[in-house]
């Protein structure tokens, strides 16, 4: 378990998918505009890595080195088709928020980034830790950013008003808003780690 | 025998300094925001007090806490703020010029690292930025020499959905009787400010001209009555064209640095302008023209390099 613990938690800060590996960007800025949308996509995203990491470290053995890439890719697609259906069936609202994004899961680079930087190399059990901190960093990398996009874009969190007479920003919440939104923070937390190995020096 | 000074090229010099020309620009802004406060009333000129003193203080603040030189007298922050006002309509609220000042420096500038390094004009950016999370306020024109807050629409808002029945005279156009944003409106006193700046050799005949002839051609040959029927004078004397044209396309950081990369950015300016104002969502599109032709400097620059003297 103290060897498990780690893995879980580099995927929180220190190895934050969105903010450090600055994987994952496109359903970051496409999703991020309300916190609804962001904790649904972390969610989704998180149950297909771990559906893929868990695949993919059983039977690294008989993957051949040449084509794992198409092998990562089916398992993928499968744990995100069964997303997709499983969306439909019981949150129509929430799919029709997130709309192609779901689908798109299947190239977002922080589950296949994980199934060949990861699970191909480890343990089974290292690979579910890994793959839960990973999206529970991705989670609430995305709860960060929709926040702030919600309540500046529309003056609003999970759809209440916070502050009456605030006059939203509506450009936050356009495309152009997550752009911002996202290079301020990253700037912020890279800011964050230099000053950080400075102190360490 | 201390007194021998090694430099690189260029040995050329001049009396001027970046915050002389600022500072000399920013006086020939003068008589447009005199002629928008004349026009508008005090609203305006409580617009442009607001302006100017947020973009300073935003500049000083950011630079304090990155630490570096605080650099308020080279008048850069000075002119950000002033167009940005000047890019304002007359009766907008108090915080709306606080918030693009800010904006403008923070994002448009300093985040590139300050001066010389902004990749567009951070008063457009400032302008823009607004303009997308406020349209409301930012559309609302009062009527002018008329100081109640009676709201009117400007001449190519009318224009565009095709309300414009009674026509502008172009003698009102000229002087500025119309709606529209503070210092855009007052072509006479414009055009004093761009004279001094011509005189004093700050800006060239490049960007200007050819972006204002390119859009009063572009307008006349696709008039409204089929080909070579616009209306171009009014084109020309509407919106924001000759504030932008000369004052903020000219910005030395944003513009390329050859003549024939200039005539380029203004012809640029000048489609994109009158493509956006006849078959664009926007009434007008001087800001928007300039930001893409900004983004486009780099390029512009890269293939219109002097030839190196001796070379072929």
């Amino acid at each position: 378990m103290k060897k498990l613990i780690p893995e879980f938690l580099k995927g929180l800060i220190k190895e934050n998918p969105t903010f450090v590996l600055a994987l994952g960007l496109c359903p970051t800025l496409a999703v991020s505009v309300t916190v609804v949308n962001g904790i649904g996509m972390g969610i989704a995203a998180t149950f297909v890595l771990l559906g893929s990491n868990i695949m993919v470290s059983l039977i690294k053995n008989f993957i051949p080195e040449r084509i794992r890439i198409p092998c990562f890719i089916v398992i993928i697609a499968t744990f995100v088709t069964i997303t997709e259906l499983f969306m439909k069936a019981y949150s129509p609202a929430l799919d029709r928020a997130l709309g192609i994004y779901v689908p798109l899961i299947v190239v977002n680079c922080i589950v296949l980034g994980r199934a060949e930087a990861f699970a191909q190399k480890g343990k089974v059990l290292n690979s579910i830790f890994d793959a839960l901190g990973m999206g529970v960093g991705f989670t609430l990398a995305l709860i960060l950013i929709s926040g702030i996009r919600e309540f500046l874009g529309s003056g609003k969190i999970l759809g209440a008003t916070l502050i009456k007479g605030f006059e939203p920003v509506f450009m936050i919440g356009m495309p152009s808003g997550a752009l911002l939104v996202i290079g301020l923070l990253l700037g912020f937390f890279n800011l964050l780690k230099s000053r950080k190995e400075k102190a360490c020096k | 025998m201390n007194k021998l000074i090694v430099s690189t090229s260029p040995h050329l010099y001049k009396k001027e300094s970046v915050s002389k020309i600022m500072w000399m620009v920013a006086a020939s802004l003068i008589p447009a925001g005199a002629a928008g406060v004349f026009i508008f009333g005090s609203s305006a000129l409580w617009v442009i007090i607001l302006g100017v003193l947020s973009a300073l203080a935003a500049e000083a603040l950011i630079q304090a806490l990155t630490k570096r030189k605080i650099t308020l007298l080279d008048g850069s922050a000075f002119i950000t703020g002033l167009l940005l006002a000047y890019n304002l309509p007359p009766g907008v609220p108090f915080w709306l010029p606080i918030v693009g000042s800010c904006f403008a420096i923070a994002i448009g500038k300093q985040v590139f690292g300050g001066l010389g390094q902004n990749i567009f004009n951070p008063a457009l950016v400032g302008r823009v930025f607004l303009m997308a999370s406020w349209p409301k306020y930012m559309t609302t024109f009062t009527v002018p020499m008329n100081y109640d807050a009676v709201t009117a629409a400007t001449p190519l808002a009318l224009l565009k959905e095709g309300k414009l029945i009674e026509k502008i005279s172009y003698l009102n156009l000229f002087l500025g009787n119309r709606g529209g944003c503070i210092g855009e409106v007052c072509i006479v006193a414009l055009a004093l400010g761009a004279l001094f700046l011509f005189i004093k050799g700050y800006i060239s005949w490049h960007i200007p001209f050819t972006y204002i002839l390119t859009t009063g051609i572009f307008t006349y040959v696709f008039g409204p009555k089929g080909l070579f029927t616009g209306d171009w004078l009014f084109h020309i004397s509407s919106g924001g064209l000759i504030l932008g044209a000369f004052f903020m396309a000219t910005d030395y950081v944003t513009s390329p640095l050859t003549g024939k990369g200039q005539i380029i950015f203004g012809v640029g300016c000048g489609v994109l302008t009158a493509v956006i104002r006849l078959w664009g969502g926007y009434p007008e599109g001087v800001s928007y023209a300039i930001l893409m032709m900004n983004a486009a400097t780099p390029i512009i620059d890269r293939y219109t390099r002097n030839r190196i003297y001796g070379t072929r």
